[in-house]
């Protein structure tokens, strides 16, 4: 046999099998998380386990409703503070930047992504945290603090995938709308943005997951206290920062809890992923 | 119906505001990189690159951390590349739009969704408990790969596809055959775009923390081989500064992390940039 000829002989179905491992991969994950997760799910009872407002690991008490309030309130915060910075930034590099400056812009958002999510942590714990127990009172450790963080760290995701969808459109939109008489920004609002709004939409919900999913970077900066918080400068613990504050020495129980909070994470994300990639193919 | 605005007037001020949306967000990261990089270079010296870490990090250097770091991005790379580029040529190469690929794609996508910590819970029942691989260089760079595998995946699909369909014709109308025409014609014109994949996924294992802590675990000494548990950049940052061990190093070693995250993305931009000056 030719050496030539070794490669024809790989099989197609040899491809077939590496294109798997993505699914497998995923599959794998789903099971092995379920199975450690699900018992004690059975074991506490699903709604105690959701909705019960005690955690506490050593008397048995695996209750994780402070921790989705926690996720919930961080998550929001972040939304109402980065969404419209990220949603002016799109419209800018698509329709205001000039070309060189776009060429500085869009890097720069790059890097914005490629940070290390502990970095931002402890930039939040020097800076941002000192600045809301001096200004605004409290711990400084907070859903505020939290919420500034994550609310940096979703620009990447929204800017991008948003100016993608915006540049996706037809000239003719903008040529349509200038032939009518309106003005650029009257443009942007009344016929591009709507009518990249699939996009867009589907930005804002990859956003909220990759805040949802956010875990060295808040876990600096959130106080991590399981309770209800009263306010934004109360501190609170997320699903994400419970597992990674406890799992170094959970064991049992409390270490099968900390699965199915992982669980819960997963089944949000999820949800969260089919939501954006069905908001992204339905145009 | 309110005060009607001039609609000249609402230009100037969605204009100002646009602009000014743009500027905070090159503030941000500027504020950012030089805060960390003013407060950790004057630390980092010879000795701090080149010696082990000693009483638990306040002295010494970051050497073990360094190589932690490397040898699970290489696990990562050696596993996760086969697996992404071989997928992105299956999809594109091998088979026509069809529910399989929809699947494939699907389970791509959700696996770029999926959070790092929720990958630390995987790799540690799968590789560290279930493989029994305990908390080593391996359980750390296979949860890696299987991170960085949706990434690699996507890039060298885009990268695949931005190949000419002319170059495909005339190499099958020379007689080559399939493999020919992948490893002679397809992989050398998209080969910048894998490359460009291949760097953001060591990024990503540069930048990753939660997902390592749970599954190389932490330890300080020198790894001696893949079993060996290994502490990398950002998990030993991470512990200096949440144990307040020592802050002088804590920002000494965000500094080396965000110099290298610079460099990391100035070679996958100089990347993109050949590509994008090729097709022109």
């Amino acid at each position: 046999m030719k050496m030539k000829n070794f490669g024809e002989r790989i099989p197609q179905s040899l491809f077939f099998i590496i294109a798997l491992s993505a699914l497998t991969v995923l599959a794998l994950i789903t099971v092995f998380i379920f199975i450690e997760g699900v018992p004690l799910i059975a074991k506490v009872g699903f709604f105690k386990f959701i909705f019960g407002m005690k955690w506490a690991p050593s008397q048995g008490f695996y209750g994780i409703f402070p921790m989705i309030v926690g996720t919930i309130s961080v998550t929001l915060g972040a939304i109402i503070l980065g969404v419209p910075v990220a949603l002016c930034c799109a419209i800018f590099l698509a329709e205001f930047a000039p070309r060189w400056l776009s060429d500085i812009v869009r890097p720069a958002i790059q890097l914005l992504a490629g940070i290390p999510s502990v970095v931002y942590g402890f930039w939040g714990l020097i800076f941002i945290v000192p600045l809301i127990r001096n200004y605004l009172g409290g711990p400084g450790l907070s859903i505020l603090a939290g919420s500034i963080i994550l609310a940096i760290m979703i620009l990447p995701t929204v800017i991008s995938i948003s100016e993608v969808s915006l540049l996706a459109l037809s000239p003719l939109l903008k040529e349509g709308a200038f032939a009518l008489g309106a003005t650029h920004w009257q443009t942007i609002r009344s016929v591009l943005v709507p009518a990249a709004k699939s996009g867009i939409l589907a930005s804002i919900i990859l956003g909220i997951g990759r805040a949802v999913g956010e875990t060295m970077a808040v876990i600096m900066v959130l106080g991590n206290a399981v309770a209800l918080p009263n306010s934004i400068l109360s501190p609170v613990r997320t699903l994400t920062t419970n597992i990674g504050i406890e799992m170094g020495y959970a064991s049992g129980d409390h270490q099968q809890a900390l699965f199915a909070t992982g669980i819960v994470l997963l089944v949000i994300i999820m949800i969260l992923n089919s939501l954006a990639q069905y908001s992204i193919r339905r145009k | 119906m309110g005060i009607r605005v001039n609609p000249r007037t609402t230009q100037k001020i969605a204009k100002v505001v646009i602009w000014s949306a743009a500027i905070l967000v090159l503030l941000l990261l500027f504020t950012i990189i030089i805060y960390i990089l003013s407060k950790g270079i004057p630390h980092i010296t010879w000795q701090f690159l080149t010696e082990i870490p000693s009483d638990m990090g306040k002295s010494g250097g970051i050497l073990s951390a360094i190589v932690g770091t490397l040898a699970v991005t290489i696990v990562a790379i050696v596993v996760a590349t086969p697996l992404g580029v071989g997928t992105a040529f299956y999809l594109t190469e091998y088979t026509r739009e069809s529910g399989v690929t929809k699947i494939i794609r699907f389970s791509a996508e959700s696996l770029a969704g999926i959070p790092s910590i929720v990958y630390g819970l995987f790799g540690f029942i799968f590789f560290v408990t279930y493989l029994k691989l305990g908390w080593s260089i391996l359980s750390g760079g296979l949860t890696l790969a299987v991170m960085i595998l949706p990434t690699i995946i996507r890039t060298s699909e885009e990268a695949i596809r931005t190949v000419p369909p002319m170059y495909r014709e005339v190499s099958f109308s020379l007689g080559g055959t399939k493999w020919q025409t992948m490893t002679k014609v397809l992989i050398p014109s998209a080969l910048p775009g894998i490359a460009t994949g291949i760097i953001l996924g060591i990024g990503r294992c540069v930048a990753e923390t939660a997902a390592i802590i749970l599954t190389a675990g932490s330890a300080l000494q020198m790894p001696t081989s893949l079993f060996s548990p290994a502490r990398t950049l950002a998990v030993h940052f991470y512990i200096l500064a949440s144990e307040g061990i020592s802050l002088e190093n804590a920002y000494a070693t965000a500094a080396i992390l965000i110099i290298l995250i610079l460099l990391i993305n100035i070679g996958a931009n100089l990347l993109v940039n050949r590509v994008v000056a090729k097709r022109r």
